[in-house]
């Protein structure tokens, strides 16, 4: 056991966890912040993909002790108040998401994804969401809407 | 149709209203549900296929650290906990009925497939639970497994009641009439089909809360349910003996079924129980590993069809003989999938004189088969449209030819088919028509010259389905041995603000029914479609229900809520004659107005809402205060969607990848209420069927150990294996339900397997490549290549 | 997962005094497969030790070589501008491994010790005559792998750096497994001169191995074609599920003339 303080969408966190808690379930079960979602034991199917420092990654295969310190932007801090985030607003409008358990890590992925390729094109973003499983949409909405985002997040395609 | 007056109306792309919560993270499923005192349950489950168990020796378990109680199949049997049943039977071809052995909670003296249920712990935590279920110690006495079904019968039986280990032999058809058919026809073309075994895979892991509050003696469960009702009812009838008023079911968000939540399963009724005896809640949450092991997996079949032609080409006669395995237990609807799910859809499209099929559902060392995505229609679908395919290479027709002059005309509805149904009302030329139009049918032999420049083989493959959905009448159900009721319920409380509460019985895992249905309340009414909220998923909040599946929540659900607004319609107009001292008669809705005809005296919607409610000038005498119905509908058939794919892929032969390039769907569902969500079943269905064809294989080793038991064996589509769809649609409204809509969450599952794999065949046909078995992987693929190019250089 | 204790040093001499303390432990590099194993009650060691802190991430040019701190994680190599202009073939190998989550975790080191038979590292460690820098000694790339999850690497050794040679050519080509995504065959070729290096990864039973008959056909004549000649033996060859050793054989020999361009 032991204390430990990160940063969770802007507030302090510090609470007494064990040192075998995954930061997954320090953010679900620690902190009550439940749309990080667990879908597989092999980390592979990305429902539980949140940006640590900036990049995205998939909460069940990191210790929370391994993110002391890390500044840690879940689902719930990506909206501006009730100013959804672009890439939000994308799937909304064009049905990215059925049941949503995947939805959460789908839009973090997505989010990194273009800010790190604006001008992301199609293959690209069926490439960038190797880690996020889907099992509603066929992707075929979810490849629009993360097109859409990338268009208001600023880019050209 | 209704003429789309509102931009909100039915038949226009809303927007949907559940998108905000789950894309801020604030969905509710049932594993983000606490309660406070809760326990975590684990399960002990067997590792091997088929034992009798000589011992069990929790000892150890009881007194590791966090551990509340250790139970077994004893504990539940001295308490006379029944187990999940059967939700319909068949009869066999010798007038016996299906076999149904009893399915216990928890082992009782024998295990049946590996992840079978020995114990259960409960612990503080999850952890805890976990490693007081290693030290519980079980001492088997190891059994031959069961696993090829098709050999099933020649192995060690699995259960006693089940001779043979075959559950049921059960037939539809006139065997003899096909028999003559058959002999008489100038060429019969044969064909043995396997439709692989899936894993639903919902994104969702099972989940069960369950607490008993002994103030009253009652239970609450929430659950990852398709069907929080039918959950109650089994459970309250058959489990545990209690009224349904002690125990409340909820089925919050959910995410996804696909076939997998309609059953109870043995764990949320443990949880139940067990919450009971320990007096603190009970949760137990399903790790991936879990699912692949416990959850109901799909399909499974082996078909032998013969299809008899006539000079013509037509079809005189079909014949399909199929053995299916069903597992280790009876799941709820397992053997109506292989039956009344799949015989009766083996007309098709077309034209068939004589049908007979013959159907053994056979018992293996194998968790549960039930229902997947399309339950029975897609392998009903596979099998013909793999062997129309195979026919019209063999008479050297084009396929889309073959198809078109074996198609029911036009003119024929309704048409009996020789297997039970009658479809009400179809055209079938049209979607194939247009769906060869969006691929551009015509020039695919320039593609596929333009592709062998490039060493790449390019085919084209298509797939004309029929589905029955909207399950269905209740008569006809029982008749055909359903042990429930087939009809919906809604009800529509009008609040006297004019805001409309509804209440159906369906339930929405991703269907977005939030929407869909608010939208056809709202056009109905002429009201804002904000104005109207839709409540589902919890037993103590709205009326009974039979929850999603088999693709029912429009045709059967949505039908419900149409009715149950007509009721509404109907008072409020006697209510506006009274305030407009006009004859009831004379008042017409329109435009959420209630107007005397030909004059100017009108009464909004919402001031007959007030006046119900606040009944100061109303028909006391004559009529109830209030504006709340509800309504139970049972259709008199099922619906009938129909369409047709066609996939282009190329496979590259030094590998023996298989892409799929392109894709046209069109689908006749009739009436569309929101054709934007209609369209993402489309493309849901279609990945999921792509998935059975290339990807998805559950398979057992001949231990019975799943091999493909996590992600990292079990191949799901992803982004990149997958193209974008191009999705059409051609109307026939149905003539069942008043909406005219039919039904789209399960077609592009059953219309995908076939195309895809005909694409593949007909890529390879210059090779003389003649089948393909799913899924089409690429070392299969490969294989295929280089026996053909061996059995070439013979 | 089994409880453990977790530390995080901030040297490799602190890393070292912290797994000799804790008995049976373990390094932690990234994490993307230790953690798994972890979490599937696979492995229950006493303690993790986690060598983030321990300041090995750099990549620089030297002199002949390309050195590559063993905690540099995917993404830093593939985005690397000294990695794609000296060795760009590396920076491709790094920007194909697992999902962009596991690269924005995953290290060089980690991978490299672990020797996964399926990993595509090793490939180009082996192919790239890369050097292994430990707290105490360096190991040539074909001494350091030595079966399947096996590598010549002690208890309580740490790789603190990998040294790969500037190849005149190279290229790596990899054909993922459907479900895992692992390289289910994955071909690293490196041109020095005259002499070619062709390592394979994900096929063999003792995992990564240079395959010597298509070194010397390219050696002789660097082209695709020049392999058409050459027969992959499947003895050896890993043979599951998903690729019998017939179908590794043949994706070995179409992925190496994919790699030869």
């Amino acid at each position: 056991m032991g204390e430990i303080s990160l940063k969770l969408n802007g507030e302090l966190e510090t609470r007494d966890v064990a040192d075998n808690t995954l930061l997954v379930d320090f953010i679900r079960e620690h902190v009550g912040l439940t749309g990080t979602h667990v879908g597989c034991d092999t980390s592979q199917c990305g429902a539980c993909v949140i940006h640590l420092d900036g990049v995205s990654v998939k909460a069940c295969t990191i210790l929370a002790k391994q993110a002391v310190g890390a500044d840690i932007t879940t689902i719930e801090g990506l909206a501006d108040g009730d100013e959804l985030h672009p890439m939000q607003e994308a799937f909304h409008e064009n049905h990215g998401l059925q049941c949503g358990f995947c939805t959460p890590g789908m839009v973090m992925s997505a989010v990194e994804m273009v800010n790190k390729n604006k001008d992301i094109s199609e293959d690209e973003i069926r490439e960038g969401l190797e880690g996020n499983i889907c099992r509603c949409t066929g992707y075929h909405n979810i490849v629009q809407s993360v097109k859409a985002g990338a268009a208001k997040m600023g880019g050209k395609n | 149709m209704n003429e789309v007056t509102k931009i909100d109306g039915i038949g226009s792309s809303v927007r949907r209203t559940e998108d905000k919560k789950f894309l801020t993270g604030k969905g509710k499923y049932t594993d983000d549900i606490n309660r406070p005192g809760q326990v975590q349950a684990y399960f002990l489950r067997s590792d091997v296929a088929h034992a009798k168990i000589k011992k069990i020796d929790v000892k150890d378990a009881q007194s590791a650290p966090g551990v509340v109680g250790v139970f077994t199949g004893d504990d539940i049997a001295a308490d006379k906990v029944g187990g999940p049943i059967c939700g319909w039977v068949v009869p066999c071809r010798d007038g016996s009925a299906t076999k149904e052995p009893p399915h216990p909670l928890l082992a009782q003296g024998k295990v049946r497939f590996v992840g079978d249920a020995i114990a259960v712990v409960l612990a503080e935590t999850a952890e805890q639970a976990k490693s007081g279920a290693e030290l519980i110690e079980v001492d088997y006495e190891e059994l031959s497994p069961v696993v090829d079904f098709e050999n099933a019968g020649e192995g060690a039986q699995i259960h006693d009641e089940v001779p043979n280990n075959c559950y049921f032999d059960w037939e539809l058809g006139d065997e003899k009439a096909t028999a003559d058919a058959l002999s008489s026809a100038k060429k019969i073309v044969k064909l043995r089909v396997r439709n692989n075994r899936l894993v639903p895979n919902a994104m969702e892991p099972r989940c069960a809360l369950a607490e008993f509050d002994n103030l009253d003696d009652s239970y609450t469960l929430h659950t990852t349910s398709q069907n929080p009702h039918l959950t109650r009812l089994v459970l309250a009838a058959f489990m545990f003996a209690i009224p349904e008023s002690k125990l409340r079911v909820i089925a919050p968000d959910v995410g996804g079924g696909f076939g997998s939540k309609i059953y109870v399963y043995i764990e949320e009724a443990v949880c139940v129980w067990a919450s009971k005896k320990v007096g603190r809640p009970v949760k137990w949450t399903a790790d991936r590993t879990q699912a692949f092991l416990t959850d109901c997996h799909g399909r499974d079949h082996v078909n032998d069809v013969q299809l008899g032609l006539d000079e013509n080409n037509k079809i005189v006669g079909l014949r399909v003989d199929t053995v299916c395995n069903l597992g280790a237990y009876l799941s709820a609807f397992s053997v109506v999938v292989p039956t009344y799910l799949h015989g009766t859809l083996l007309s098709g499209q077309y034209d068939i004189p004589a049908i007979y099929t013959n159907v053994k559902g056979m018992a293996t060392n194998t968790v549960n088969v039930d229902a997947y995505r399309g339950a029975g229609r897609p392998e009903a679908t596979y099998l013909l449209e793999r062997t129309m395919e195979t026919a019209a290479r063999e008479v050297g027709m084009d396929p889309a030819e073959f198809r078109r002059i074996n198609f029911i005309p036009k003119g024929a509805f309704p048409y009996q088919t020789q297997v039970a149904l009658q479809y009400d009302i179809g055209d079938y030329e049209p979607h194939l028509d247009k769906a060869m139009e969006m691929i551009d049918y015509s020039n695919f032999e320039k593609r596929r010259a333009e592709a062998a420049k490039r060493g790449m083989y390019r085919g084209i493959g298509i797939s004309s389905y029929i589905e029955a959905c909207g399950l269905a009448p209740s008569a006809v159900v029982g008749a055909l041995g359903g042990r429930v009721g087939q009809w919906e319920s809604a009800s529509v409380r009008v609040n006297p603000t004019g805001t409309i509460s509804v209440f159906t019985g369906s339930h929405s895992h991703g269907q977005g029914h939030a929407t869909t249905f608010a939208q056809i309340v709202a056009d109905k009414l002429g009201i804002p479609m904000e104005n109207v909220e839709v409540v589902h998923g919890d037993t103590d909040k709205t009326p009974f229900g039979m929850g999603s599946y088999g693709s029912r929540s429009l045709a059967s659900g949505g039908s419900a809520i149409s009715k149950a607004v007509d009721k509404i319609i109907n008072k409020s107009k006697k209510i506006a004659a009274h305030l407009l001292e006009a004859s009831e008669d004379d008042i017409d809705f329109k435009d959420g107005k209630f107007v005397v005809g030909g004059t100017d005296k009108e009464k909004a919607f919402g001031e007959i809402a007030l006046a119900a409610y606040v009944p100061h000038n109303y028909p006391l005498e004559t009529l109830e205060p209030g504006l709340e119905e509800n309504a139970f509908y049972d259709p008199t058939n099922f619906v009938y969607p129909s369409g047709t794919h066609i996939a282009e892929v190329e496979v590259d032969p030094a590998t023996g990848v298989v892409q799929v390039v392109d894709w046209a769907a069109c689908d006749d569902f009739g009436n569309l209420v929101n054709p934007m969500i209609v369209e993402g079943q489309v493309h849901g269905g279609i990945a999921q069927g792509i998935g059975q064809a290339l990807l998805e294989d559950a398979h057992y080793d001949e231990n019975g150990q799943l091999l493909t038991a996590s992600y990292m064996d079990y191949c799901m589509p992803r982004a990149d294996d997958l193209p974008s769809f191009k999705v059409g649609y051609t109307t026939t409204p149905s003539t069942v339900n008043d909406l005219g809509v039919k039904g789209c969450g399960e077609a592009g599952a059953i219309a995908s397997p076939p195309a895809l794999i005909n694409a593949v065949i007909d890529a390879l046909s210059p090779l003389g490549v003649t089948d393909m078995s799913m899924p089409a992987t690429p070392q299969k693929v490969w294989k295929a290549i280089q026996d053909s190019q061996s059995v070439a250089a013979e | 997962m089994y409880s453990t204790k977790y530390v995080k040093p901030n040297s490799t001499t602190e890393a070292l005094e912290a797994i000799k303390s804790l008995g049976d432990g373990k390094f932690l590099a990234g994490g993307m497969t230790l953690i798994p194993t972890l979490k599937q009650r696979l492995a229950s060691p006493d303690g993790l030790v986690d060598l983030s802190g321990c300041k090995l991430d750099s990549i620089a040019e030297e002199g002949e070589t390309l050195k590559i701190g063993a905690m540099a994680r995917h993404v830093s190599v593939a985005e690397s501008a000294v990695v794609k202009k000296v060795i760009p073939a590396l920076a491709k190998l790094a920007d194909g491994i697992g999902d962009r989550q596991v690269r924005n975790r995953g290290t060089i080191g980690g991978s490299v010790a672990n020797n996964d038979p399926s990993a595509c590292y090793p490939s180009a460690v082996l192919a790239l005559k890369a050097t292994i820098h430990t707290n105490n000694r360096s190991i040539a790339a074909d001494d350091f792998f030595t079966g399947m999850f096996e590598t010549a690497l002690e208890d309580d050794e740490i790789i603190e750096s990998i040294s790969f040679s500037k190849p005149t050519k190279a290229n790596y080509v990899k054909f993922p497994n459907p479900a895992s995504r692992y390289a289910m065959v994955g071909v690293f070729v490196a041109q020095f001169g005259d002499e070619v290096r062709v390592a394979v990864t994900g096929a063999g039973e003792g995992g990564v191995f240079r395959h010597q008959e298509m070194e010397s056909v390219l050696s002789s004549n660097f082209s695709a074609d020049s392999l058409s000649s050459v027969n992959i033996d499947s003895d050896g060859l890993i043979s599951d599920l998903h690729a019998s050793a017939e179908y590794r054989a043949n994706l070995i020999k179409e992925m190496t003339k994919r790699a030869v361009v």
